[in-house]
């Protein structure tokens, strides 16, 4: 099955040459930034993670959103879902394999990467975030994979399958819930001390993860001849937009408690931060107010049931979702946490450009991993399609 | 490797004979040559300190030549283990707008607070920071990751993570202790060098009006107890339920010249 990938138009051979060229220059930065060590970055002791981790963050709810698709097709019996569950499960696979390289990158002493596993600390929820990743990158790597044999060989999927395919459904809601309590359980950072933190992060999960796959949808119906269907899309639609909404209406409960209460110290000087400014510091309020224009285009065009339902209106709302949760997780969140620092002071951060392109390499490496499993799918289904017919 | 290894040497080998000098005189320190049962603390009293002039900077560079505490220029990736901060940068939520401008204005000493329940050490996810003996928060400069979640953890900005080789950045190397590599987290570790050997820490020990007091917490005739029971004495930021022990004794009309 895996030869497939190996089989491609000249725009596919075009599209993986242009990302190994992408993880090139991402990796040698990276090399760089080995020797010189994360000097070469734009963090500092006061914002001691940046891009990296924010991009970690985000990626996590990725890849727990493949649940969206998995529960209603296995437990709800949502048939339009059955043709793209892998779809979600590889995208889930890709989107984790970033979230681990996005660490790595991040890490002061790489090499020393297996002291978690050699001192087990349980204590540490990056110590569980391991595990939950790790569990849920094998988990949808055999799910997808027997799945899509399965498929290939025109046989049911092993019955050992099913009770995974079950576990991986609470497993996805783990990943986040996790994440969210590597920043919901330190005292000193108020803008991340928040019990909403894990709902809130599930809710823009399933906004902007099943957003990427209609726009996936969309690529492999034009470029890839593979159309998962209409009513499948719509599904999705219906989800973003619920997913939507409840990520708009929690990101206010944190504006109203922080605001009415008026308590600085509960996260209030950091949403200043985000989209006023504090102390004449207003590095993220442009970005900030990109988010609150792009939510709510986006809200506007899923709400209503016209524009959601004709492709190219939804397709602007599933970017504008994917950009503005980007940036409200993948930027301001971790950013905003570090500000005001403990004592008060604020000190901005800005990606260096060495950053970015270690950033954008890593990208390329979960867009290769993603291109060759869709590649896979895609022949496999017009495979199996072309079988059921003759 | 071969430095730290010497510095392990003389934790081991080097057997607890002298007695504490200074003001913070321990008792029994020499004893056990080891600090199982206690519970260090530190008590700042910076109305002397102040007493003494703004210039004097010999704690901090007595720490930071004992530790091969590099000087790097960019206050952004500074590595610090003592230093000095205004009281509304110390106690940001101790501030009103009103209050004595030469209080606000006056320098406090901070530094790793060694709290009793340390979040850094709940986050660390390799143990490489870790409550030691004697209530001490530790590093193992050979186990730590540079994840740095110990630096969201800390709500006192204690720690330093050293972005770039800081050995390029030291005056002078002190053979008797470990220096570091880039990629790693660092803080004061209450010297359990020294303590090891019975001596005080090096910025007690090094301060000129003997305004930091050490001792244990766990004996209520140590010094530290008894000034504890004596003055009205406050740490940075109680609310989280950390349980800092450096202290900062409050006196009546702080920071007004001959107030005391």
């Amino acid at each position: 099955m895996l030869a497939k990938a190996l089989t491609g138009s000249n725009r596919y051979w075009g599209w993986i040459v242009l990302l190994l060229v992408v993880i090139g220059v991402g990796f040698s930065c990276y090399l760089w930034q080995l020797k010189e060590g994360l000097t070469v970055t734009g963090m500092s002791r006061d914002v001691s993670w940046g891009l990296y981790i924010g991009q970690f963050t985000f990626l996590v709810g990725v890849a727990a959103s493949a649940v969206m698709l998995v529960l209603p097709y296995y437990l709800h019996n949502v048939k339009e879902f059955g043709r793209i569950t892998v779809l979600g499960e590889f995208l889930a696979v890709a989107a984790i394999i970033m979230c681990l390289l996005f660490v790595i990158v991040d890490l002061g002493k790489p090499m020393r990467l297996l002291n978690m596993i050699l001192y087990p600390t349980p204590n540490s929820l990056l110590f569980w975030d391991m595990v939950v990743l790790n569990g849920y990158l094998l988990l949808n790597i055999i799910i997808g994979w027997h799945v899509l044999e399965a498929e290939y060989k025109a046989v049911s999927p092993p019955r050992w399958l099913k009770p995974l395919i079950y576990l991986s459904i609470p497993w996805a809601v783990s990943i986040h819930t996790v994440t969210a309590f590597l920043y919901a359980g330190l005292p000193g950072r108020h803008y991340w001390l928040t019990a909403l933190m894990a709902a809130r992060f599930l809710a823009s999960a399933f906004a902007s993860g099943p957003a990427l796959l209609i726009l996936l949808c969309y690529i492999l119906k034009k470029y890839a001849g593979f159309d998962p269907g209409r009513a499948a899309v719509q599904k999705l639609a219906g989800i973003v937009t619920y997913a939507m909404i409840v990520t708009v209406f929690f990101v206010a409960l944190e504006l109203f408690t922080a605001f009415y209460s008026q308590v600085p110290g509960h996260g209030m000087q950091s949403l200043q931060y985000l989209f006023v400014g504090l102390e004449g510091h207003r590095g993220m309020v442009p970005f900030m107010w990109v988010f609150v224009f792009l939510s709510a285009l986006a809200l506007v065009l899923l709400i209503n049931p016209a524009t959601r339902a004709r492709e190219k209106t939804l397709l602007v709302a599933c970017g504008s979702v994917f950009g503005a949760l980007w940036i409200e997780k993948g930027l301001g969140l971790v950013i905003a946490g570090f500000i005001p620092n403990p004592f008060e002071r604020v000190s901005e951060y800005a990606p260096t450009l060495p950053e970015v392109l270690i950033t954008l390499g890593v990208w390329a490496a979960g867009l290769l991993v993603l291109t060759v499993l869709y590649r896979i799918v895609v022949a496999v289904k017009k495979e199996s399609a072309l079988g059921n017919e003759g | 490797m071969k430095i730290g290894a010497v510095g392990g040497l003389g934790l081991v080998f080097l057997p607890a004979v002298k007695g504490f000098a200074g003001s913070g005189a321990l008792r029994d320190a020499a004893g056990a040559g080891s600090a199982v049962g206690r519970k260090w603390a530190m008590v700042v009293d910076m109305q002397k300190c102040w007493e003494r002039g703004a210039e004097c900077r010999d704690c901090i560079l007595a720490c930071h030549r004992a530790h091969n505490v590099p000087e790097i220029p960019d206050p952004e990736e500074e590595v610090k283990w003592v230093w000095t901060e205004r009281f509304e940068h110390a106690f940001p939520e101790q501030v009103h707008e009103y209050l004595a401008e030469h209080l606000r204005d006056k320098p406090f000493l901070v530094l790793c607070n060694h709290c009793e329940n340390p979040p850094c050490v709940r986050v660390c996810p390799t143990k490489a920071t870790f409550k030691g003996d004697g209530g001490l928060v530790m590093m193992d400069y050979h186990r730590c990751l540079g994840c740095r979640y110990c630096m969201a953890a800390c709500p006192y900005g204690a720690r330093s993570f050293n972005f770039r080789d800081p050995r390029p950045y030291l005056r002078e190397l002190n053979p008797a202790f470990p220096t570091r590599e880039k990629g790693v987290v660092e803080k004061c570790n209450f010297c359990t060098e020294r303590l090891e050997e019975g001596l005080p820490p090096a910025c007690v020990e090094a301060c000129p009006a003997k305004a930091l007091v050490f001792g244990d917490l766990d004996d209520p005739s140590s010094e530290v107890r008894r000034i504890l029971s004596a003055s009205y004495t406050i740490v940075r930021k109680p609310e989280l339920g950390t349980r800092p022990k450096v202290y900062y004794v409050i006196n009546p009309g702080l920071g007004n010249s001959g107030g005391r």
